[in-house]
């Protein structure tokens, strides 16, 4: 049974075991699947339905974290079925105009980028001209995810696409910018990965001790990537560090 | 010295967790927290704090403390041998510690994670409203990491009542074995396998040592996607006790320290087995059986009338 690839007519319903319920709107990369499937997310979240714990968004899908002994679940699917007609008309024509352009200043190369000259050498260029790509590309925020802070991002040029590496590292410095595949992204927080490392930001993307903490960007907002030099990265850095 | 223990051994991987850090895995944030949710709720009701206070959770080996202040302790979780100094303690019960009382924790015998409630809980400063440690992420609990020789705990602060407990009635002691059963609902991507993942209840597995807070690798029969099927997912959010599949058929049954996957989720362990996937070590077989959403719902109201149950056994003691 094959999903349909077309954006669904109404949600599909799928159980996450008995306090999860996976909500579809449809099954591909398209920015504006993803934006109606945040606004159905943000939409249920303001009809705060006893039981509901969290609603988690993804590409085209939300997770609905919830306490089953509260939550009837007739219900909660009954309350989408409703939101999601009006989805349209609620003033998502202009996904792109629902988040902001966000810069991220990044210090290529060097040190800052271990894999710049693998990733040259594997498409063919100079290093100045995946830096050149990189830094001229808008990418849409779809979603949030697998380590605090980190975005997962459209609009990569198929032309700087590298493989991943084959033995990832065991760490990769908070602020690090790399491609893995046709994905680019940054790390908001040291971690292991195995992606290609091109670039640094001395931005604190995720404030772990900050009571509430707001990301440096969110899921509708598109990044783009600005050169900095070494100094003006050192600057940036001490600006952050000092207040 | 405000400190109530000094840390004289650390265990293999001994955190501080409470029942997790909720609301924020839009933000890539871990549920984090203690993975035997009934160990650790019993531990802090033998210590006289809330439900939610925070307490030490130990992996395999447990840690060794001295004490520095008088202390209620209790030690749940796992078969393990419990001393304080020279004298054999039980687990599931609550004893005093004077300055001076050395608390060793050691191997455990059967089972996996171990669980040290204090009075007053475990006193870290709170992260994103939550005192569990997420060591992967790096923040939570003390200072984002597991407890290292040297380090200094305090306690107090999340006590509920002066009226701290002895002992747990034996039949509110789970029995712990090598080879467990854990009931799932099938999906959410059920039909993604070969015979909608039936497979999966049929076949025995074998705990991998690639076990972790992040989750626990199986080794066994390598479950078939079905030929139709697009293999992964796009990344979406997962939970604690999704079974995950990648290519390679093993399945990766998630805790807590997972937020998003882009394999295909062939079943889910109910909210009520998954303390038994805390205690899961490797080497243990694990089966798995399909159950209805009704019968997960009765087994989870049975849990928690079970914990309100002991709760009102050990007031009246």
């Amino acid at each position: 049974m094959r999903l349909e690839s077309q954006a669904t007519d109404t949600p599909r319903y799928r159980e996450s075991g008995d306090g999860g319920l996976l909500v579809e709107l449809g099954d591909r990369i398209d920015w504006t699947l993803n934006a109606r499937t945040r606004r159905l997310a943000l939409l249920l979240e303001r009809r705060a339905l006893p039981g509901v714990v969290e609603i988690v968004p993804a590409y085209c899908s939300f997770l609905i974290l919830f306490e089953p002994e509260t939550l009837d679940l007739e219900r909660l699917k009954a309350e989408i079925d409703d939101l999601f007609p009006g989805l349209d008309d609620s003033g998502e024509k202009e996904p792109e105009a629902s988040g902001q352009v966000v810069e991220i200043p990044v210090c290529y190369g060097g040190d800052f980028g271990p894999d710049l000259a693998s990733v040259a050498q594997h498409n063919g260029l100079s290093p100045e001209e995946v830096i050149r790509i990189h830094s001229s590309g808008t990418y849409p925020v779809y979603m949030l995810g697998f380590a605090p802070g980190f975005p997962y991002l459209g609009g990569l040029d198929e032309r700087i696409a590298t493989p991943r590496l084959d033995t990832p590292r065991s760490h990769v410095p908070a602020g690090s910018v790399g491609i893995a595949g046709s994905q680019t992204g940054i790390y908001p927080l040291a971690s292991p990965g195995g992606w290609r490392l091109i670039g640094r930001t001395p931005l604190t993307l995720f404030d772990s001790t900050a009571e509430d903490p707001v990301p440096y960007y969110r899921p509708g907002d598109s990044l783009r990537f600005v050169a900095v030099s070494q100094e003006e990265f050192n600057r940036l850095l001490r600006e952050r560090d000092h207040g | 010295m405000d400190s109530t223990f000094l840390v004289l051994e650390p265990g293999s991987f001994t955190t501080v967790q409470d029942a997790g850090r909720r609301g924020y895995q839009k933000l890539g944030v871990p549920l984090s927290g203690a993975a035997d949710e009934y160990a650790f709720r019993v531990a802090n009701l033998l210590a006289g704090n809330r439900p939610n206070a925070a307490v030490l959770e130990m992996t395999v080996v447990g840690c060794t403390l001295a004490t520095l202040k008088p202390a209620w302790v209790a030690v749940t979780g796992a078969e393990a041998e419990v001393k304080k100094n020279s004298a054999k303690k039980t687990t599931w019960s609550g004893f005093a510690v004077e300055p001076g009382d050395v608390l060793r924790m050691d191997k455990v015998r059967k089972g996996c994670r171990l669980y040290l409630g204090v009075s007053g809980g475990i006193d870290v400063p709170e992260v994103m409203a939550s005192r569990s440690t997420s060591a992967q992420a790096g923040f939570g609990g003390y200072k984002g990491r597991a407890l290292r020789k040297g380090d200094f705990l305090s306690t107090g602060g999340q006590s509920r009542s002066a009226q701290v407990h002895s002992e747990v009635p034996r039949e509110f002691v789970p029995e712990l074995s090598s080879k467990m059963v854990l009931r799932c609902l099938p999906g959410p991507q059920a039909e993604f396998f070969h015979s909608r993942g039936e497979e999966l209840f049929a076949s025995e597995y074998r705990v991998t040592t690639q076990a972790d807070k992040r989750g626990i690798r199986l080794e066994g029969p390598p479950l078939e996607h079905a030929s139709d099927s697009p293999g992964g997912v796009l990344s979406e959010p997962s939970l604690p006790g999704n079974i995950q599949v990648p290519g390679d058929g093993s399945p990766i049954v998630l805790l807590r320290e997972q937020t998003v996957g882009g394999y295909a989720k062939v079943a889910t362990v109910i909210t009520s087995d998954l303390w038994r996937l805390g205690q899961a070590a490797p080497g243990d077989r694990i089966r798995f059986r399909a159950v209805d959403r009704e019968t997960a719902a009765s087994l989870r109201v049975e849990m928690l009338r079970r914990l309100e149950e002991l709760e009102r056994r050990l007031q009246e003691e």
